[in-house]
């Protein structure tokens, strides 16, 4: 056996302590990498163990079909059709407001607008997304509600209009931004053969690109429902926090986010049933929310992977 | 088939067409820009009206006085400290779990189940509402592990919110390298971590800090989720001094005292019939708008510079 | 002699102040459009066109050849005025078309009436998401024509000419994704056919499609030429011999020779048309 290099071997030991420490480093990103599967698994778990009493108390059959939401009435009655009836309403009041809106937003840019335009516009909704909800909440109550007041005085104060409008307003810029990003993706080529017709601008987007983008339109459409179910303080501030199993907007409803604000912000006793009847309004909200994200997703996907 | 016969009609036809058509071109440019003017006067209505409503609050006072029963009186003393508190909280816990999250996913995830797992994970999370992460923080920080209602449970839970933007912008940042950088680091003899740490992410340091900046700005506005963890909507005294004078100068007593924070000051404020309250509430507003629109105004700026200076 | 030659000079210029009978002295044609000092500029600068003078004639296919870059396709997608839809692209010179005398290129011909009348058959088949019949039937709808009899009979009748109607008769409400990529390119051409252009545009038709298809659509131009003026491009040199009556050889932007296309692969009379044709170069 030849001589040992004392260079070489050396060296290999830092080598061996190199590819030890480069392992541990790995291992840690690993970790972190994981902290998303963990939060998701931490969501469903929480869920189901804190609200598992809750539905030891109270049938699945009344939760889902009973129209009365009473959980701090002396009589208590806990069906959750009237938190989905205000969720639903304010969530389709604000579609009314976004859909179209978001729409034209997003065909102009994609479509009209030159260059520079784009480049100045859309910062502007850029800003418009990182407003607080908060802040849309005071809209809602003290500016919007005010106005419809006007126009209609048996308004009553919270309502589900005005929250409707303003969340409608706040949704425009993801529906515009998800719907210019897939009309923009459909290949120039599509468009050019349009034009190469004859087609107007305005032809060219309605009858080839938006058919093209359908799928991606939709998608912006389906994550524009989920974000209005999920919004909170916009329903919590102005549209009032009595449930209410109706489907009038001239009405006042308390909507699933709504609830669970109502509640977390009295005395909550950990363990009791209005504390676990949130966790069980939460999982209603969930599901709702995670069924439209992956469905939107998936739609969304399911439009790129054609060109 | 070509139209030599009576050509000369034939254009006409044609031109009294596109002359028809090309009114809808016009119109949909005038609605198109309407509607976006539109967007742009609500965000300035919203701006203005808070600042105008909120003006005669607009004081020092208004910052170093506590919450009160009387309107005249009241500020955002405890709310904004708070707020400063919660946020650092958040930054620590958010910023390194995100950047090394993004980094794992970018440079060292192999392609296969479980990448997309964690793929998926992350993609929903980001759509998952703020107000469930206020459930899981009620359910998991304030109960199983104890914490409390306090700083430091509102910390993680808004790292938790902050986490998805902070992860998707340094996975952006790092994809829009080119592979050629990576190689000319690896050529010279680097490992992987040194070529992350000293190339990847480096470079991209730029979209990593305007996710971060994005991520601040939404968790200073957050509200749902700090209300569903229990924060206290009347406090009437600061929690204790991170820094001290006596060695280590340091101290963590603050995590875990009681707070508010500044959207749960504005929303209490909101829900109070008096309108003096109200507009507490505006000025209030006004300085969550104003930081938040700056923080995205910053960062956005801070993008628009980023793809115009690095061209590969 | 003289007064003879003078005679016919003075009869053919009569005859080219009628427009509808324009006539070229040296060759027995009727002008259909012709480029005149046409220069390019794209939005970064580049030079793309230098002073092109091409004529094209009436129920002839003209072929542009030259190596990748050369600017034939930039030349002519300048013929229904593609360029305008890409923000700073430069040009001037003129493009005029006949019987009118109508400077396609002018600012004040509005570009959507110039596609109305020149189509456009592009690389790639590009089909609209749409279905068979609808793809045929766009440009009719984009002219406001709604009346369902008269649809029908032009989509037929653009389907036959271009040799698609018998494979697809039974599916015209299929999605035109789900033919092939030659029958997508046929389809392109029925839909560029069925509003009766004067002129149609080819941007190497066949680059994307396998022998057979090509031939198809090699066939389908010989046929087409009977009703209409063709201006193709083609990096095939052997299509542009076997299907155009006329080439252009253009290099760096440049036209460096037009003739008949016998002419032009036979006896070329500069030496870089000739190298290019034998393959010495490109």
């Amino acid at each position: 056996m030849a001589k040992k290099n004392p260079k070489i071997s050396r060296a290999l030991a830092k080598n061996i302590r190199r590819n030890f420490v480069e392992r541990l480093i790995e291992i840690a990103l690993m970790l972190s990498g994981l902290i998303a599967v963990l939060i998701t698994f931490g969501i469903v778990f929480i869920l189901v163990t804190e609200s598992l009493p809750f539905f030891e108390a109270v049938s699945l059959k009344e939760f889902l079909t009973s129209t009365v939401w009473t959980p701090n009435f002396e009589k208590k009655n806990y069906g959750i059709l009237p938190l989905v009836s205000g969720t639903l309403t304010i969530t389709g009041i604000a579609l009314i407001v976004a859909v179209p809106l978001g729409t034209i937003t997003a065909v102009y840019l994609s479509e009209f607008a030159s260059h520079k335009i784009r480049e100045t516009i859309k910062p502007v909704l850029e800003l418009l997304v990182g407003v607080p909800t908060v802040v849309f909440g005071y809209f809602a109550l003290l500016l919007v509600t005010p106005i419809l007041q006007k126009i209609y005085p048996d308004l009553p104060t919270f309502n589900m209009l005005g929250p409707g409008i303003v969340m409608g307003v706040m949704i425009v810029p993801y529906i515009a931004s998800v719907a210019e990003d897939a009309m923009r993706a459909v290949p120039m080529s599509m468009r050019e053969g349009a034009y190469a017709m004859g087609a107007t601008r305005f032809q060219t987007a309605v009858s080839v690109v938006m058919p093209a983008a359908t799928s991606g339109i939709v998608a912006a459409y389906i994550l524009a429902v989920s974000r209005g179910i999920g919004e909170t303080m916009i329903v919590a501030i102005a549209a009032g926090q009595q449930p209410n199993f109706t489907f009038n907007p001239v009405e006042s409803a308390a909507t699933i986010t709504a609830y669970i604000v109502s509640v977390a912000l009295g005395d909550l006793e950990h363990g009791g049933i209005g504390y676990q009847s949130i966790f069980a309004a939460g999982i209603v909200l969930f599901i709702m929310t995670l069924s439209l994200n992956i469905l939107g997703q998936w739609t969304r996907k399911k439009f790129t992977e054609r060109y | 088939m070509s139209k030599i016969i009576g050509h000369e009609d034939n254009l006409n036809a044609i031109r009294v067409l596109i002359k028809k058509h090309k009114k809808n071109d016009r119109i949909f440019s005038y609605i198109g820009l309407f509607v976006i003017g539109s967007l742009a006067i609500a965000l300035l209505v919203l701006f203005l009206d808070l600042v105008i409503d909120g003006y005669p609050k607009m004081n020092l006072e208004f910052f170093s006085n506590f919450p009160s029963r009387k309107p005249e009186g009241a500020g955002i003393l405890s709310a904004w400290v708070g707020s400063a508190l919660v946020l650092i909280v958040t930054f620590f816990v958010a910023v390194p779990m995100g950047v090394a999250s993004g980094i794992y996913l970018e440079e060292y995830a192999k392609k296969g189940w479980f990448a997309d797992l964690i793929e998926i994970n992350v993609a929903n999370l980001a759509g998952v509402p703020s107000i469930i992460y206020g459930l899981l923080a009620l359910g998991l920080f304030v109960y199983e592990f104890g914490l409390g209602q306090s700083i430091l449970t509102a910390g993680l839970t808004l790292s938790l919110l902050m986490l998805p933007i902070v992860i998707v912008a340094t996975r952006e940042a790092i994809r829009a390298i080119p592979v050629h950088i990576r190689e000319a680091a690896y050529a010279v003899g680097a490992t992987k971590w040194q070529v992350t740490l000293h190339h990847v992410l480096q470079y991209a340091m730029g979209g990593v800090l305007t996710g971060i900046i994005i991520g601040m700005a939404r968790a200073i506005g957050e509200t749902a989720p700090v209300i569903t963890i229990g924060a206290l909507t009347f406090i009437a005294f600061l929690p204790p001094t991170p820094v001290t004078d006596v060695a280590p100068f340091i101290n963590f007593a603050w995590l875990e005292a009681g707070f508010t924070v500044l959207p749960i000051q504005m929303f209490n404020w909101i829900s109070r019939p008096e309108h003096a309250f109200h507009i507490n509430a505006a000025a209030t507003g006004a300085v969550i708008i104003i930081l938040t629109l700056l923080m995205n105004g910053i960062a956005i700026k801070l993008r628009y510079s980023i793809r115009k200076k690095i061209k590969w | 002699m003289a007064l003879l030659l003078n005679f016919v000079i003075v009869f053919v210029k009569k005859l080219n102040g009628n427009p509808r009978n324009k006539i070229i002295m040296a060759r027995k044609e009727i002008l259909k459009a012709e480029s005149k000092n046409f220069n390019f500029h794209y939005a970064d600068g580049t030079h793309a066109l230098k002073d092109i003078n091409i004529p094209l004639y009436e129920k002839k296919i003209t072929a542009l050849i030259g190596p990748s870059g050369c600017g034939k396709s930039t030349f002519l997608r300048s013929f229904n005025r593609m360029h305008d839809l890409y923000a700073g692209n430069k040009y001037d010179g003129e493009i005029i078309l006949h019987p009118d005398d109508t400077n396609i290129l002018d600012k004040k011909v509005d570009p959507i009436e110039v596609r109305m009348r020149i189509s456009m058959v592009f690389q790639k088949p590009n089909p609209f998401p749409k279905s068979i019949y609808e793809n045929v039937a766009y440009g009719l709808r984009v002219r406001g024509e709604h009346n369902k009899r008269l649809l029908d009979d032009k989509v037929e009748e653009a389907l036959k000419g271009a040799s698609l109607w018998n494979e697809v008769k039974d599916r015209l409400q299929d999605l035109a994704y789900n033919l092939s990529g030659g029958q997508q390119q046929r389809l392109c051409i029925a839909r560029a056919l069925a509003t009766d252009p004067e002129i149609m545009l080819f941007d190497e038709p066949t680059s994307a499609l396998d022998p057979i298809a090509t031939v198809n659509i090699e066939e389908l131009m010989s046929e087409l030429k009977k009703k209409l003026t063709i201006l193709i491009v083609t990096h095939n040199m052997q299509q542009a011999a076997r299907i155009s009556d006329y080439t252009a050889y253009m290099y760096l932007g440049e036209m460096i020779e037009f003739d008949e296309t016998d002419i032009i692969f036979t006896k070329p009379s500069k030496k870089a048309t000739e190298d290019y044709i034998t393959g010495k170069f490109g």
